[in-house]
């Protein structure tokens, strides 16, 4: 037994070992990006691709929501925060540069026979006003809503487009990200809710029964998101407190650039218009 | 060196080692203080109790929901694993044969193991949706004790299990010899002399079920509210500190320090109380 644990243990010292003898031969520059838990698998991405072409800096990447990418690049504690929405009246202190876009749509399970929901129909089921299917044109089911938790910019920007007051919301089901809401509404044929286009389309198209509805009869495509049609939609930003300089300007350039709309597209977000 | 001498330094040594994981819990304990004091002292302990709601950014902390979603789970849970766990340990040592144990053990064993996010999986797509076929929207209090059950149910079986083999074989040999029967020696004798180190056992699951974040969270449906039925969804403190940690920030991060807070008083409470009847044991 204590031979098995002394292997273990050898063995995770080979893990680490290497990369510390590494750093330390060479002094690295840090990038702190920390932020939305939408941007920073996306900046992951894009973050690798930097440093392979750049191999004297390294990208540390947090996620964490967008109201801590607000508050670290504040404080300072980031270079850049990461933040999936507009920047609010109060925030216009800092810098915001977009690198892509996405939307946000309802979806429900495949078996739901319900094609469309109007607005005012959404804003009914999400008040708890409409409990059964029966009343928008599906099955005698009852509702099963999914909500986001709070500090999520994805809840933030579906209550202010449907102007619904997080107070009046009365969900089954809270969730903290798109792939739990994704995953809890494909085992509940009954249940609604709203997450990032980008992500609901992968899963569909890798076979999770679910099915985007329209938002306003704009259908939830990327190219709608891209032209600006589809209504509910944001923009994924970097944010920084001063204007960018040195190292932080380049990996803001590099991020809009030509070279990460293939990263940006594979990870189903909307590329900047050309 | 004389054996004594080389004695000295293995005590030593010990002491070190020991005096190293005492001081990191102290730390952490000092740590949550530190961060939940400022709330503390400009709203106190009371605001957590009667305030009107958990909107912690809007400056109301009622926590009672969530402590009452915690403590339903993880005694709903105790309730079912404890006697599963308990007849389970019966069967392998009294009435199994001998090799359909051992794989019996094993397996129970691997239980154990099983990593909390699969039992979560699991739950998530498998139970829930069971559930919701009797009542949606599936994810609820039931949820959470089913799966928590079968998570503590290894931590109190391999206790049970332990306890029961500490019962003297003497005792029931002496037992049998006296004419009683199998049933009556697990009864009268087996049972009354192993109940400390299950009670240990149920505590320590307890423990465990009051901690466990991750396939609460999963199945539970973390809605902030006191249960009317088994049926309706809850929040856990856990799961409560894991879905808004990554975004609090000011008063909500030091009210999410606080319930971490009480979540650790109850865990020691616990302790405690496993510590205390552990030394009532009998048989030694």
């Amino acid at each position: 037994m204590l031979k098995i644990l002394l292997l273990f243990w050898v063995l995770s010292l080979q893990i680490f070992l290497p990369q510390h003898t590494h750093a330390a031969g060479k002094e690295k520059t840090h990038l702190v990006l920390t932020g939305s838990s939408t941007v920073a698998p996306l900046v992951s991405e894009i973050a690798r691709l930097f440093e392979d072409s750049h191999p004297e800096i390294q990208v540390d990447v947090q996620s964490g929501g967008s109201s801590r990418g607000i508050a670290d690049a504040r404080r300072g504690l980031a270079e850049i925060g990461l933040v999936s929405r507009d920047l609010k009246e109060n925030e216009k202190d800092l810098k915001a540069f977009s690198i892509a876009f996405d939307g946000i749509t309802i979806i429900l399970h495949r078996d739901n026979p319900v094609k469309k929901l109007s607005n005012a129909e959404i804003v009914a089921i999400y008040q708890g006003k409409i409990k059964n299917w029966e009343k928008v044109g599906g099955h005698d089911a009852p509702i099963t809503v999914i909500n986001k938790s709070a500090g999520h910019s994805t809840l933030e920007l579906f209550t202010a487009y449907f102007k619904l007051k997080s107070t009046e919301i009365h969900p089954d089901v809270i969730i903290g990200d798109n792939a739990q809401g994704i995953k809890t509404l494909s085992g509940n044929p009954d249940a609604i809710a709203y997450v990032s286009i980008g992500a609901a389309a992968l899963e569909a198209e890798l076979g999770t029964p679910i099915k985007l509805l329209p938002v306003a009869n704009i259908s939830p495509t990327l190219e709608n998101v891209q032209n600006g049609r589809f209504p509910i939609r944001r923009p994924l930003n970097l944010v920084t407190q001063k204007k960018p300089t040195g190292w932080v300007l380049r990996f803001i350039q590099f991020a809009r650039s030509k070279d990460v709309r293939a990263v940006i597209q594979e990870q189903y977000f909307v590329p900047l218009p050309e | 060196m004389s054996p004594c001498r080389s004695d000295r330094n293995l005590v030593i040594l010990l002491r070190l080692l020991s005096a190293v994981s005492g001081v990191i819990v102290l730390l952490i304990i000092a740590f949550l203080l530190k961060e939940a004091l400022p709330l503390f002292q400009t709203i106190g302990l009371t605001r957590f109790f009667s305030d009107a709601s958990w909107h912690p950014t809007e400056g109301r902390f009622n926590i009672r929901p969530m402590l009452a979603g915690s403590f339903l789970i993880s005694f709903g849970a105790m309730g079912l694993a404890a006697p599963l766990a308990l007849f389970s340990g019966i069967f392998s040592l009294y009435y199994a044969p001998q090799k359909g144990a051992r794989f019996y053990q094993g397996l129970i064993t691997l239980l154990a193991g099983i990593p909390s996010v699969v039992y979560g999986l699991w739950g998530l797509l498998v139970l829930v949706p069971l559930i919701r076929k009797l009542q949606a929207p599936g994810a609820s209090l039931l949820a959470g004790i089913l799966i928590l059950a079968l998570m503590i149910l290894p931590t109190i079986a391999l206790n049970a299990h332990a306890a029961l083999l500490r019962v003297p074989q003497a005792l029931i040999r002496g037992a049998a010899a006296l004419g009683l029967s199998r049933g009556q020696i697990v009864k009268r004798v087996v049972l009354p002399l192993a109940l400390p180190g299950i009670s240990t056992g149920i505590i320590l699951g307890a423990g465990r079920a009051i901690g466990e974040t991750m396939a609460v969270l999963m199945v539970a449906g973390n809605v902030v509210q006191i249960p009317e039925s088994l049926f309706d969804p809850v929040r856990t403190l856990t799961a409560n500190i894991a879905l808004e940690m990554s975004y609090a920030l000011g008063d909500h991060r030091a009210a999410l320090f606080m319930s971490a807070l009480i979540l650790m008083a109850a865990v020691l409470v616990l302790v405690v109380a496993a510590e205390s009847i552990e030394a009532k044991t009998v048989y030694e």
